[in-house]
């Protein structure tokens, strides 16, 4: 396993569970042993996700990455150390931030739901390869992350329109799709990832799938 | 060694093995007798600068990772102390150990007794030993280490300060003809020191960094890269000047550098630490190698060999690889070891494998039905851990958890007594599933996957918790705190090990025949290596003959005649009954993957599929077709290359020249092309001086921006010098100009360029004109990137699996690589390089099967929509799609897979999964990071 494993779930998944900080730590830039370099890809996720955490109103400094060799344990304790010092300054998480145990919770909870979707959409950036460290700063916007949420798409089947055909039912790849033959299909929120399977699935004479743009959701948080 | 008899295929050696007084089988290396050992003495892996134990393991990274103990026992002076075998928990000290005499009987020996570091107090004019505060960049290095004097920090010796203000002066020792100095020059320490000062200022931006040298030798692969990065670095000046220490400042310590630079003339400049860039030695005892194993020496006192292959010393059986050969960097002596070794192969080939056994596991146990049985055995690491963390309170804890049915404690885990003792517990308890809690899985997760096997339940079923490196070593002053981060760790891997599966790594087999892609130099002498050790081998070739880019080469610098040795190898090759040689031969198809290739080819004989377990590519490289300098447009303008064949026909106009201009770095060291093409400067010197022999009264100028004639061939550049070969160097932004132009009736080129030191024009007027044409890669290699799924890099040169310790393998397995499509190389550096190539085939293919491992990615296809995402971010390229009736699904190769996952991350569905690193397991172990409430079970 490389550091390039980690997924944004893993991350989030720890804020969820309490914890006022999370490091990653990967090998030294530029010195991967491969050809992976999956350590880039680290550091891109974790700075995608300080905006995501941003954006849900938490600390970003909560979060970290550093790079190290296994040769490096002074460096290791050292960076740890500030980190902790860091998180501590911060303060506990929720209540430094204002927010409700709750009400934190709800918010990662969404976010969490929508991984996959940040995947699909975020796809080639999340797969880029950039030349830099510094390249990668600023890569993800607070802007892009914003209108990543104000603009979260959803699926919906008009029954009106639905031939029961079983096209799109196959197609979804989470089997959020409930139906059968003759028995008109209905997407299951809660299972849905928005990947838009079903609607590039669905005959063009029937359209019967719906994409909406900017549904009301939990994550409208700016007002 | 104590001496060598016999001859090839026979060698009687005896050897002299002092002791260790550390019993090997013993010792685990937890350094508890360190820590007791009263003796301080000087650290000597640390220059000295810093003091070790008289009992000490000799650095991190020995192998092996166990103690010995020094002449400065106190026992082995005085018969005192013995304060170590007290505290040894393991009774692995012996100080009555004696030397043992060994007797081997060996087919073939392999020297590599590498270099010694140039002494600079031998002539006294660097200060060294004598200031404080000048340092040699061994010592330097040491001081940058994280395992160095000060813990990674840079301080100087006088003081224990900071330094802030800090100079390397180059070529200490090296490129001066003085008594004690070396006339050559040591070709690595222009790329060391570039790398020491990136270190430095990672260190402290602050600290200003200053370069005195003579050349920038970065004619190395991602050299003239890395330079740039230094140079461009704030606060850093490359000094071009030779450089001396004047003297110290008494109060300061402070060292005074004189130097001259052509705008201010003499300076001097006071610095806080001045370190010296010193060369290689000859290793210091090769005049008693020369005499035990009767081998001869070079004038220079490194090991003579054969032109034709510099890895044969000139005894027969025989062989020399790395530093002993001559000064290299890293990656050349790990292909000259691989390299050797192949050699040695060549001889012991008939008895291959006849001293190996295989080993045998019990059948392993179907728990698929069973509830995790785990068994969690925390290690005290003698008192690595135990001093620190509660072991025993850590048992006792692990017992509450979920699945957990047995722990136990243990002074070392990784003890042979150890292992048994898990075996024999996973059969008495019925554990399915184990935990080490002990130390980093880096070193010793192999073993204990193995003691599950021998245990009789799948390898994968084990985790180790690291409640050493991440515990007890990084709070050994808060006990309680350590016990309950141990405790922590624990917890989290229990938590991931109930979640973990059995894996099958599986067999693969190997055809035993490998193809060589490219018959030059490189591919020739590969292929012979690999058909000399028993196995067939398809070599293509792309031309109609042999040869490659050595049928243009006739003469080397050292005098050897190329043409000749080159009719001498294709002969070999041709006459070799288990080489096939395709000529005319173009790839059509690739498939497969390690141990099973299945190569198509056109060629003369038609078309041909090929089977095959491993490829070697070694397309080699071209020369670039210059577009300056009125190259193409005057006939009087070369290449070197066909300078060099023009000189090998004795063509008039290059005989009866009055005068021959040479400008390097054509076409290289450019914004198009930003490497160093390496063999041009040796090039240029090696056609000037034949064309002084030819006629010493010819004026010949060599126009270049650094001369890189690097290791022995800086003598030759000397005596080129010494014969009046002119050279003028210019920069990139004084480049030459050349005119058509008359002088004294004469027709000429006339060529102009801005002499940096006179700060003016000059006119050259020549009747010939060499470009140092860039070597480019081949034309054919992104095609053959494709084929074998391999890539190349920046310039275009394929790119190994690892710079400087798989230089001749790529990550894809099972595709090796060799010569001039590696990077630009002369003959002899390609015949290494080659010879190493075959060394790791045969390492592959002396196998019958190869084991791929269990942890590799697998894709469910129903959750699988199809982004390509995965595919991607794999630079395996182990990913594809497959059309299926739901449309395109990616399938895994787990034969290329690598098992990073980044697949795994970046996947919506999570379709694509990293077995043993599931999501399951790993938010098991997150979510176990936090101790859930009792009322949450």
């Amino acid at each position: 396993m490389c550091s390039g494993r980690v997924d944004l779930g893993f991350m989030l998944r720890a804020f969820s569970n309490g914890v006022d900080g999370v490091f990653v730590g990967g090998c030294r830039l530029n010195e991967c042993n491969y050809i992976t370099h999956g350590n880039y890809h680290a550091l891109n996720l974790v700075l995608l996700c300080k905006k995501i955490l941003a954006h849900i109103g938490m600390n970003p400094e909560r979060l970290s990455i550093a790079f190290m060799s296994g040769g490096e344990g002074i460096r290791f304790t050292d960076v740890v150390e500030d980190f902790v010092q860091k998180v501590k300054a911060i303060g506990p998480l929720g209540k430094a931030e204002g927010m409700g145990k709750d009400q934190l919770a709800s918010r990662l909870e969404a976010v969490t739901r929508l991984i996959p979707y940040i995947k699909i959409v975020k796809r080639e950036k999340l797969a880029a390869r950039l030349d830099s460290e510094a390249a990668y700063d600023g890569y993800f916007t607070s802007d892009e992350v914003d209108r990543l949420f104000r603009e979260v798409v959803s699926y919906h089947i008009d029954p009106q329109k639905c031939q029961a055909c079983m096209i799109c039912l196959r197609k979804c790849p989470v089997e959020a799709i409930a139906g059968g033959k003759k028995q008109v299909h209905v997407i299951d929120p809660d299972k849905c990832i928005r990947c838009g399977a079903c609607f590039d699935a669905c005959p063009p004479r029937f359209g019967a799938v719906e994409k909406i743009t900017g549904e009301p959701g939990p994550l409208q948080l700016s007002e | 060694m104590d001496s060598v008899e016999g001859e090839a295929g026979d060698f009687s050696v005896t050897l002299i093995k002092k002791p260790r007084y550390v019993i090997e089988g013993k010792c685990t290396g937890c350094t508890t007798c360190v820590e007791y050992c009263p003796v301080e003495y000087p650290d000597q892996f640390n220059q000295d600068i810093s003091s070790n134990k008289a009992v000490h393991i000799y650095f991190a990274q020995a192998i092996p990772l166990i103690a010995y103990i020094d002449d400065s026992c106190l026992y082995l002076k005085e018969k005192k102390c013995r304060i170590c075998e007290g505290v040894c928990k393991n009774d692995a000290i012996d100080l009555h150990q004696t030397p043992q005499k060994v007797n081997l009987n060996v087919a073939a020996i392999l020297l590599s007794p590498g270099f010694d570091v140039f002494d600079p107090t031998v002539g006294g004019e660097y200060g060294y030993g004598k200031m404080q505060n000048v340092v040699t960049s061994m010592d330097y290095e040491r001081l940058l280490c994280a395992t160095g004097p000060y813990e990674g920090e840079i301080r100087r010796a006088s003081d224990k300060r900071h330094p802030h203000n800090i100079a390397w002066i180059q070529c200490a020792g090296s490129r001066r003809v003085t008594p004690g100095n070396n006339s050559y020059c040591s070709s690595v320490c222009c790329t060391y020191t570039q790398k020491q000062v990136i270190l430095t200022k990672d260190h402290d931006e602050a600290v200003a960094c200053t370069i005195f040298h003579n050349d920038i030798r970065s004619y190395g692969k991602g050299f003239e890269v890395f330079f740039q990065r230094a140079e461009q670095l704030p606060g850093i000046r490359f000094i071009r000047s030779f450089a001396s220490i004047a003297r110290e400042i008494p109060e300061s310590g402070n060292v005074i550098v004189k130097y001259a630079t052509p705008a201010d003339g003499v300076k001097e400049e006071e610095f806080d630490l001045v370190v010296l860039s010193v060369g290689l030695n000859p290793p210091a005892d090769a005049k008693e190698l020369e005499k035990k194993f009767g081998i001869e020496l070079t004038a220079h006192g490194f090991c003579k060999t054969r032109p034709s292959n510099p890895m044969e010393t000139t005894r027969p059986g025989i062989f020399v690889s790395g530093a002993f050969q001559g000064p290299m960097d890293i990656p050349e002596s790990v292909y000259t070891a691989s390299g050797a070794g192949a050699q040695c192969g060549e001889r012991l080939d008939h008895r291959r494998g006849k001293l190996t056994r295989a080993k045998l596991y019990p059948p392993e146990r179907d728990v698929s039905t069973e509830e995790p049985r785990i068994g969690v055995f925390v290690c005290h690491c003698g008192t690595n851990i135990g001093r620190v963390v509660d072991v025993p309170s850590t048992v006792e804890y692990a017992l509450t958890l979920p699945y957990v049915v047995h722990a136990q404690e243990q002074l070392f885990s990784c003890a042979t007594n150890s292992a048994k003792e898990i075996t024999d517990m996973i059969k008495e308890k019925g554990l399915n599933r184990v935990v080490v809690a002990a130390c980093s899985p880096r070193t010793l997760e192999p073993l204990f996957r193995e003691t599950l096997r021998e245990g009789g339940i799948n390898q994968y079923f084990t985790d180790m918790a690291n409640i050493r490196e991440h515990c007890s070593w990084c709070h050994s002053k808060e006990k309680e705190a350590a016990t309950r981060k141990a405790k922590d760790i624990t917890r989290m891997s229990v938590a991931r090990t109930a979640a973990l599966e059995p894996l099958q790594e599986f067999d693969l087999p190997v055809n035993k025949a490998a193809l060589v892609v490219g018959g030059g130099v490189a591919g020739m002498t590969c292929a012979l290596s690999i058909a000399d050790q028993g196995h067939e081998v398809y070599l293509l070739e792309k031309d109609a003959d042999l040869g490659g880019t050595a049928r243009r080469i006739h003469f080397t610098l050292d005098g050897q005649d190329i043409q000749a040795y080159l009719r001498d190898l294709v002969r070999k090759v041709y006459r070799h009954p288990s080489i096939h040689v395709y000529t005319g031969a173009t790839i059509t198809e690739a498939t497969g993957y390690v141990g099973n290739f299945v190569t198509t080819v056109t060629s003369e004989r038609g078309r041909t599929q090929i089977t095959h377990g491993a490829a070697v590519i070694a397309v080699g490289a071209e020369e670039y077709r210059p577009a300056e300098y009125l190259y193409g447009e005057d006939d009087r303008v070369v290449t070197h290359l066909e300078l060099g064949e023009r000189i090998a026909r004795a063509d008039e106009k290059v005989i009866h020249a009055t005068g021959i201009a040479m400008i390097q770095c054509v076409g290289c060291r450019n914004e198009d092309r930003n490497y160093c093409s390496r063999v041009c400067c040796s090039h240029a010197v090696k056609n000037a001086l034949k064309l002084k022999a030819i006629n010493p009264d010819m004026d010949v100028s060599i126009l270049f921006r650094d001369m890189r004639t690097y290791g022995f061939n800086e003598d030759y550049y000397r005596e080129a010098s010494n014969q009046g070969v002119r050279f003028i160097r210019w920069e990139p932004d004084g480049k030459p100009r050349v005119e058509v132009a008359k002088a004294d009736g004469r027709d000429v080129l006339r060529v102009i360029v801005t002499d940096p030191i006179l700060d003016r024009e000059i006119a050259i007027d020549a009747d010939l004109l060499a470009l140092a044409a860039a070597v480019i890669p081949s034309a054919g290699a992104q095609e053959i990137s494709r084929f074998f799924k391999v890539p190349v890099g920046p310039d275009g040169f394929f790119q190994e699996a690892h710079v400087k310790l798989r230089p001749v393998e790529f990550a894809a397995d099972g595709v090796f690589l060799c010569g001039m499509a590696h990077y630009p190389k002369h003959i002899p550096e390609a015949i290494n390089q080659a010879y190493g190539a075959a060394g790791r085939v045969l390492t592959l293919l002396s196998h019958d099967i190869v084991t791929v491992s269990g942890s590799v990615c697998e894709v469910t296809e129903k959750k699988c929509m199809g982004c390509g995402a995965c595919i991607s971010v794999c630079t395996y390229g182990a990913i594809e799609f497959r059309e299926t009736r739901q449309g395109k699904k990616a399938v895994v190769n787990p034969v290329i897979c690598k098992g990073d996952g980044l697949c795994n991350a970046v996947c919506p569905t999570g379709a694509i999964i990293l077995k043993h690193f599931t999501d399951e397991a790993l938010l098991s172990q997150i979510d176990a990071a936090i101790e859930e409430p009792a009322e949450a079970h």
